[in-house]
């Protein structure tokens, strides 16, 4: 095959803006509504049909203008890891869970926004000075922790309110910080892709609520779409840095650079092979960098839509990010670029033939 | 039986990687079958018999995958990192062998752990292809393949790697042949990915809408110090009452252990503490169905070499093809 074309494509000014918005807006697993109400916005002009299902799932449609179409589902995740308020305190403090999975020795002293008004707090921590014994070895818990958030505020937070991390998002050349850019990087992308649905496409997607929580939104959405294919496109971690000992590092997971990362097999999905050559063919073919994320552990939405009804062919494609899952997290916009690329690439190019083999 | 036993335990089948073992499955069942079909995950349907008067639609389900591993990195110096398809014991791994599906074949060791009392995790195992960079590495990222290990005939028991669950997919095969009637509506379903939580097993049970549905799966014995379970090898195949995943319909129990009885077959009662099968999630599939589980007895499950009875395969087959072939009534 000789491709002539080629796909351009570059984020603008307003793109980074989007981009910016998203990761500073705040959307905790179950409590997406501020996110959605960003994306409902910018995707109205290009969409069909658009609609919140009974999870909170954004589920919207583009049609596709032929009669032989291909049904092709997208999912990214709108929420991010967080907290919730669980025991008032009094004077403006708060004991409160964690939402997702993080780690526990990211929490202490980050500053958090609590609710719809972003109430500024902080978890506290006991300084350095008054640490004892085994107290520096010890990795405080969660529990033991508590938000700070002053007398004054104190009545504007209420207990099952929803606290994130209160990071603003920053961007120096072709690196961006922020966080929650799991997944806003992929929420962006998919808002992206409305505007290049080719027509054989009858293009759906879900931008799912509670994948942090165990891709609770996306196994109804898919159920709903009955598509032919379903991709999931989310951010990964990069863990990318050298070793301290210099030995080889094995276990990178992805690295930032190198492009949109391709799943083969992860803790809750094997990715269709079919799909997984289609995407690195046409990346070859359009000589758009890519990477296959190492096969381990971890998940994304493609875990609940591969089991759907009577199974869909999926894969997850995911743009690199350090640092994930905590206050703060590190990516690049010419990976977020290329990603975008391989996706053009693939609603151009998707068709059932591919589903003439059998999974092999 | 034997003979065929041991050419389907030897054809790498890793999870998600099902396709040669499901063409030689197929070779063999194709002049029983009433049709056959391969769906989205790969799961490989053979159907046999309609419904008729006091039938119900069946679907008796056996996988196809092994137990596996899938290259996650090939190091500057030709070492292949790699991660697990399905759960294992790292106390297996070192001075075992692999077979890549593109057959290439190395040897697994591991890096010296600090403390040598203590069995080392996933990530600190290599696979040793004979490559001496990245450059000339045979594997990639991505590849997957399974344990080498040959079949071994000791007489009245036999040992491999993937008697897990090729021993079963071949009580599928030779019942597949033996049923000459049946009121049932029979769907065979040699199912994909069971070893990472039976997603074969749960689109294919959605898709067929069974009225029952059985698994046939080994279940580890009792036969070793340490591990207190009814099930023996050689005591004939296991009835499931229970696993960690399911409890079986005790409509379904009672129907086993009475044509067991009848036919004067040994049987033994399963109540399993470690491990589920297909069933778990065909007995949950759409609104429900009845679910059972026969299972073959086998000792060092997830190890390279597996043992079965073949007496106690012989007389599973015996068991299903007369449950197959007459009216359910649960």
């Amino acid at each position: 095959m000789t491709k002539t074309s080629s796909i351009e494509f570059k984020a603008s000014k307003s793109h980074l803006a989007l981009l910016e918005k998203l990761s500073n807006a705040n959307g905790i697993s179950g409590n997406e509504g501020e996110i959605r109400a960003i994306i409902r916005k910018e995707i109205a002009p290009y969409t069909d049909e658009i609609k919140v299902d009974a999870m909170g799932n954004l589920l919207a449609v583009k049609h596709a203008k032929v009669k032989n179409q291909v049904k092709v589902l997208i999912a990214s995740h709108m929420d991010e890891v967080g907290f919730m308020i669980a025991n008032d305190e009094g004077d403006g403090v708060f004991a409160f869970e964690v939402v997702g999975g993080v780690d526990d020795r990211q929490l202490l002293c980050k500053t958090i926004a609590i609710g719809k008004e972003k109430v500024p707090g902080v978890i506290g921590s006991k300084p350095i000075h008054l640490l004892e014994g085994d107290e520096l070895n010890h990795i405080v818990s969660p529990s033991e922790m508590r938000i700070d958030i002053g007398p004054a505020n104190a009545s504007r937070v209420k207990v099952g309110d929803y606290g994130a991390f209160a990071t603003r998002f920053q961007q120096f050349g072709n690196t961006i910080t922020g966080k929650a850019l799991d997944d806003r990087l992929g929420v962006a992308g998919l808002i992206e892709l409305f505007k290049h649905v080719p027509a054989h496409v009858e293009f759906m997607a879900a931008f799912t609520v509670q994948e942090e929580i165990g891709l609770r939104g996306a196994r109804v959405a898919a159920y709903g779409f009955q598509p032919d294919f379903a991709f999931a496109l989310d951010s990964t971690p990069a863990i990318d840095l050298p070793r301290p000992d210099d030995e080889e590092n094995t276990q990178y997971n992805c690295k930032l650079d190198l492009g949109p990362a391709i799943y083969l097999a992860d803790a809750g999905t094997l990715s269709d092979p079919r799909l997984v050559r289609f995407l690195s063919g046409l990346a070859e073919e359009y000589h758009i960098p890519y990477q296959y994320r190492q096969p381990g552990g971890g998940g994304t939405d493609a875990g609940a839509l591969h089991k759907t009804r009577g199974g869909i062919p999926t894969v997850s494609v995911s743009i690199p990010g350090r640092y994930a899952h905590t206050a703060i997290m590190m990516a690049r916009i010419s990976d977020w670029e290329n990603t975008i690329r391989l996706f053009i690439a693939a609603l151009q190019n998707i068709n059932l033939d591919l589903l003439k083999v059998e999974r092999s | 039986m034997k003979k065929l036993l041991q050419k389907l335990t030897q054809i790498p089948g890793p999870s998600g990687f099902e396709y040669e073992i499901r063409k030689a499955i197929r070779e063999e069942v194709t002049p029983f079958a009433n049709s056959i079909a391969v769906d989205t995950m790969g799961n490989l349907i053979v159907r046999l018999g309609k419904k008729a008067s006091g039938g119900l639609r069946v679907m008796i389900a056996a996988h196809m995958d092994e137990i596996g591993v899938i290259v996650s990195h090939v190091q500057k110096n030709g070492f292949v990192r790699f991660s697990n398809l399905g759960s294992y014991f790292p106390r297996y791994l070192s001075g075992s062998r692999v077979r890549f599906m593109n057959g290439v074949r190395g040897v697994i060791n591991n890096d010296r752990p600090e403390d040598l009392s203590k069995i080392p995790p996933v990530e600190k195992f290599l696979i040793d292809v004979g490559a001496t960079s990245d450059k000339d590495c045979p594997v990639k990222i991505g590849d997957a393949g399974v344990f080498d290990r040959e079949f071994l005939d000791m007489g009245k028991r036999v040992a491999s790697k993937a008697l897990d669950d090729r021993a079963s997919c071949m009580v599928l095969i030779e019942t597949i042949r033996r049923i000459k009637s049946t009121p049932n509506e029979l769907v065979f379903v040699f199912s994909t990915q069971e070893e990472v939580a039976s997603r074969g097993a749960q689109t294919a049970a959605y898709a067929l809408e069974a009225d029952l549905g059985i698994a046939v799966d080994v279940t580890p014995t009792g036969d070793i110090v340490g591990v207190k379970m009814q099930t023996h090898l050689g005591d004939g195949p296991a009835i499931k009452v229970r696993d960690v995943g399911m409890i079986a319909d005790p409509q379904v129990v009672t129907w086993m252990v009475a044509a067991a009885k009848k036919l004067k077959i040994k049987f033994q009662m399963e109540v399993l503490e470690v491990g589920t099968t297909d069933a778990r999630t065909m007995q949950v599939a759409r609104s429900g169905m009845l679910a059972g589980a026969l299972s073959i007895p086998c000792r060092f499950v997830h190890s390279p070499s597996e043992v079965v009875d073949m007496e106690d395969m012989e007389q599973a087959v015996k068991l299903l093809t007369a449950l197959l072939s007459e009216p359910i009534k649960l």
